[in-house]
């Protein structure tokens, strides 16, 4: 897929950590993008569309997290993203 | 976190009853209880608390499975069971497939870390088909309790 490439650390600040209904909004929100989108904790790499994937994770609060994205949508798709998880 | 730290044995349903969704959580609620793990008189609430949860996004996440949870001051440590449904249930999963695999959670309202772990267990076994194929074949409870078991000691959701 031809496109951009972006990658941002985020850091999960909600207080149930990267819970199912973060998880499931952050993938709600992910699909809207043509884009691939991965989730990078440490050395698990999950595909961020999918919540099964996501919930593997066990993001805690505090914790980091690197968001890849790679598409023709991909700045949009990361700045989309990022609010996901940083406002939540 | 593995299975054996949260799943209470003898509360695993082999043959669910109900036929909707209500019916389905009632009774994995219900089961827990009966093992004594949930304060008494709050069977109910719990019940109450998890189908508010679904309301709020359904927790059935696709091939078939379903993780209904609840955080709630009734039980003093995480405590799940594992319930079958040989039919199906309409769950209003993400990918719109009925649901014959559901595993619920009960957590203390302070207990974010085994929460997250816990799910997060459930969800690594249940990307791997194999042991989503050998769930859905199981009849007993013993057969369950033996995969769970299997499961804690690695055999499924090896990272490729």
């Amino acid at each position: 897929m031809s496109g951009q490439s972006v990658e941002r650390r985020v850091e999960v600040n909600s207080e149930g950590g990267l819970h199912f209904r973060v998880a499931s909004l952050f993938v709600s929100c992910a699909e809207r993008f043509s884009s691939e989108i991965c989730v990078v904790k440490g050395e698990q790499k999950v595909n961020g569309k999918s919540i099964m994937e996501l919930m593997t994770l066990a993001a805690e609060m505090g914790q980091t997290l690197v968001l890849k994205v790679k598409g023709s949508d991909a700045e949009v798709a990361m700045e989309a993203l990022v609010e996901v998880i940083e406002n939540k | 976190m593995k299975f054996c730290d949260f799943v209470i044995a003898e509360s695993v349903v082999a043959q669910l009853k109900g036929t909707d969704k209500e019916a389905v959580i009632t009774e994995l609620v219900s089961q827990v209880h009966a093992t004594g793990h949930v304060e008494e008189g709050q069977v109910e609430d719990i019940i109450g608390a998890v189908l508010k949860r679904e309301e709020l996004g359904s927790t059935g996440i696709g091939k078939g499975v379903a993780v209904p949870h609840t955080k709630h001051p009734s039980v003093k440590g995480l405590v799940g069971t594992v319930g079958l449904a040989q039919e199906g249930i309409d769950f209003t999963s993400v990918d719109g497939e009925p649901v014959h695999i559901f595993f619920l959670l009960i957590s203390p309202p302070d207990s974010t870390a085994d929460h997250l772990q816990a799910l997060g267990h459930i969800s690594k076994n249940l990307k791997d088909d194999q042991f989503c194929r050998f769930l859905r074949r199981a009849t007993t409870r013993e057969q369950i309790q033996e995969l769970l078991d299997e499961a804690d000691n690695q055999k499924f959701g090896v990272q490729d």
